[in-house]
């Protein structure tokens, strides 16, 4: 409280809080609470990465990252998160400029990408369960699918979440409330690749170095 | 570098979230590009020929990607939401530098005492 207010105040007795709230616009702190949930996500990951780092080098005589990561197809992948960063943000700027056809073609590129991921990381993870790595086999390979399996739950729900918003935009346009999530949707898909920059260095680059 | 990435919202005044601009974003992934391709190179092609050394290389890379990804895609800055974001990011980086290297501090000796295990690069 400044103290202009509390000088318009002084004849009535002292108020130490305000009866009436404040005018907050609509979704004027989305922003601020979704990045704060994001922190919270990225505890989680620490959290993921931190047992990783444990456990990452008990195999159990089973086998272990030099035995069973193929570098090439994680490049791959890579690059599939990498060119969905960039034509989210292509999405939001057209959205900025207000062009709804633009936007929803981006957002489809996107959702693309994203299932290409999607699916590289399921075609290793079948490939690893099939030749017997599966997560029951060692600690390593515990940590190393619920790590990677929570990253890809991450961009299997965001690519839900964006599908929802591109059937959003297709019904009600670019307003200020789909304007608001797919902020907020960008802010998630982004730090998504965030998380992955950790993931390809710290599990699977340091992983063949092992 | 952030006022580049920031420079065609000059006219919104500061009520519009900053959503960066075509040049910052393909700044950023042009970076994020050699920022990737570099730490695979040096581990699929085993470069350096010392793998404490690369892998202290690529961690580095892999902090300044982070970096990058932020200021051009996440469009962190001191000012977004007043410096709460900000704020908000410092005190997670906090927590995940101490639940890490805690962690990885406290474990460290956690085969100390164990059996021996098979050496699997003997066998045939």
């Amino acid at each position: 409280m400044t103290t202009a207010d509390i000088s318009v105040r002084e004849d009535a007795e002292t108020v130490f809080y305000l009866k009436d709230e404040h005018d907050h616009p609509e979704g004027s702190s989305t922003a601020l609470g979704f990045w704060i949930y994001l922190m919270s996500d990225c505890l989680i990951f620490a959290v993921l990465f931190a047992i990783y780092g444990v456990l990452g080098a008990n195999y159990a005589a089973g086998p272990s990252p030099k035995d069973l990561f193929d570098l090439p197809l994680v490049a791959l992948n890579t690059t599939m998160l990498l060119l969905s960063s960039i034509t989210y943000g292509f999405a939001m700027l057209t959205m900025e400029k207000g062009r709804v056809a633009a936007t929803q073609a981006w957002l489809a590129v996107t959702g693309l990408f994203g299932l290409a991921f999607l699916s590289i990381e399921l075609y290793e993870f079948h490939h690893l369960i099939e030749i017997g790595a599966t997560p029951q086999r060692s600690a390593f390979l515990s940590a190393f699918f619920t790590l990677v399996g929570t990253h890809g739950l991450h961009v299997t729900f965001g690519t839900i979440w964006l599908v929802t918003l591109m059937v959003q935009v297709a019904k009600h346009g670019l307003i200020a409330a789909n304007r608001r999530r797919l902020m907020c949707l960008s802010m998630f898909w982004h730090f998504l690749d965030v998380v992955w920059i950790g993931v390809f260095t710290f599990v699977y680059l340091t992983g063949m170095l092992r | 570098m952030s006022s580049e990435a920031h420079g065609d919202h000059g006219g919104h005044g500061d009520q519009v979230e900053a959503h960066g601009s075509f040049r910052g974003y393909l700044t950023g992934f042009l970076l994020s590009v050699v920022l990737t391709a570099i730490p695979f190179w040096l581990v699929m092609n085993n470069v350096l020929d010392n793998k404490q050394a690369t892998a202290l290389v690529i961690m580095a890379f892999a902090v300044v990607q982070i970096v990058v990804h932020m200021v051009f895609f996440l469009h962190m800055n001191g000012r977004s939401e007043g410096g709460w974001t900000m704020l908000a990011l410092i005190f997670t980086i906090i927590l995940v530098v101490i639940a890490l290297t805690g962690s990885l501090w406290v474990m460290y000796h956690l085969n100390t005492n164990m059996m021996p295990g098979h050496d699997m690069s003997q066998m045939p």
